[in-house]
């Protein structure tokens, strides 16, 4: 539902980028997007190539990399992907691991033609 | 053809700002809570019910966002304390830049505590930082159980879930218990609190929590001792 918005935050981030870099021509823009960042990618994709349309933009990529959440366990620091919901240590049966990634919504990289 | 590589967060310019209001409450000792859930959970009257139960000098102030219609800022500002209305116009939640846009002709000097309503709605309003100290997630008795599993980040994000309608539990299929479990399946350490607006069961408990946040927010900024 606010995938538009992000969608042009990227493609302002991108603006933004290309004016401060006067020659430089970017083609694509790479975005990690957390699990649990409340982003649908496919949404997401779908209002960049409606904001980027018929513009000068029209050629630029977006490329979404989707992160799963991954727990650490503070006592055998055992890192694991958290699949349905269960936050207990595979390894050591340590129920209260924390959360290390998977809330991620970042621009991670841009390609240009120079 | 060359990768530049950026780290940036896509929502940076969102973030910078409610950095800033962040650090101003932390300064003047404020505690700012966003209180987030679907539409109809029972926000707008848990926050009569809290405001009605504020001593009149309380130094409390609410922001409270919805699409259209003034009619939230009217049920809340009979109590007598600062109330702003954030009409978003179709925007599905608030952002930093709204919340900074709406405080600019209030004293912050004169608050202890902004309690910000966002828009009704638990997708969208988990992805902008408003510079709360935390985020408070409703969920009410007649909702499913399995909401918290069905929108994580929410309920991922939220320091408290407050369990709304309680007095309803007797006439809805609605489990607590496994609400509860769900919640704290997505997040493991949240606070819980159950509540009913209608009877007041629960009310004295959630007035304490947020008393004790009020509390904590001051001796942080050294404006009391501990």
């Amino acid at each position: 539902m606010h995938e538009l918005g992000i969608a042009t935050s990227i493609l302002e981030s991108v603006q933004s980028a290309a004016r401060r870099n006067p020659g430089v021509h970017i083609t694509k823009v790479g975005v990690k997007v957390g699990e649990l960042a409340g982003v649908d990618v496919d949404a997401l994709q779908f209002g960049f190539e409606c904001i980027v349309k018929d513009t000068e933009w029209e050629p630029l990529v977006l490329e979404v990399e989707s992160i799963p959440r991954v727990q650490r366990c503070p006592k055998c620091q055992h890192e694991f992907r958290m699949t349905d919901y269960d936050p207990q240590c595979p390894q050591c049966g340590e129920f209260a691991t924390q959360c290390i990634s998977g809330e991620e919504l970042d621009i991670a990289y841009m390609e240009v033609d120079e | 053809m060359s990768r530049v590589e950026v780290e940036k967060k896509v929502l940076n310019e969102n973030q910078v700002l409610a950095e800033q209001l962040r650090e101003r409450y932390r300064q003047l000792g404020i505690l700012c809570v966003n209180f987030i859930s679907a539409p109809g959970s029972g926000k707008t009257l848990l926050l009569e019910k809290t405001l009605e139960r504020m001593d009149k000098r309380a130094r409390v102030a609410v922001l409270t966002g919805d699409l259209q219609t003034e009619n939230d800022a009217q049920r809340l500002a009979k109590f007598g304390f600062p109330v702003k209305q954030i009409v978003t116009g179709g925007t599905c939640h608030l952002d930093a830049r709204m919340v900074e846009k709406h405080l600019a002709d209030w004293k912050l000097e004169d608050l202890d505590l902004l309690i910000v309503e966002n828009v009704g709605n638990l997708v969208c309003p988990s992805s902008y930082d408003l510079g709360e100290d935390g985020k408070i997630v409703l969920l009410s008795t007649t909702e499913g159980e399995d909401k918290p599993l069905k929108y994580p980040s929410i309920f991922f994000k939220s320091e408290l879930m407050i369990l709304t309608k309680i007095d309803l539990l007797p006439y809805v299929p609605f489990k607590a218990e496994v609400a509860k479990q769900n919640a704290r399946r997505v997040h493991p350490q949240m606070e819980i609190l159950e509540v009913s607006s209608t009877t007041g069961e629960g009310l004295d408990t959630w007035m304490a929590w947020l008393e004790a946040r009020r509390r904590k927010a001051k001796e942080k900024a050294g404006l009391v001792s501990a």
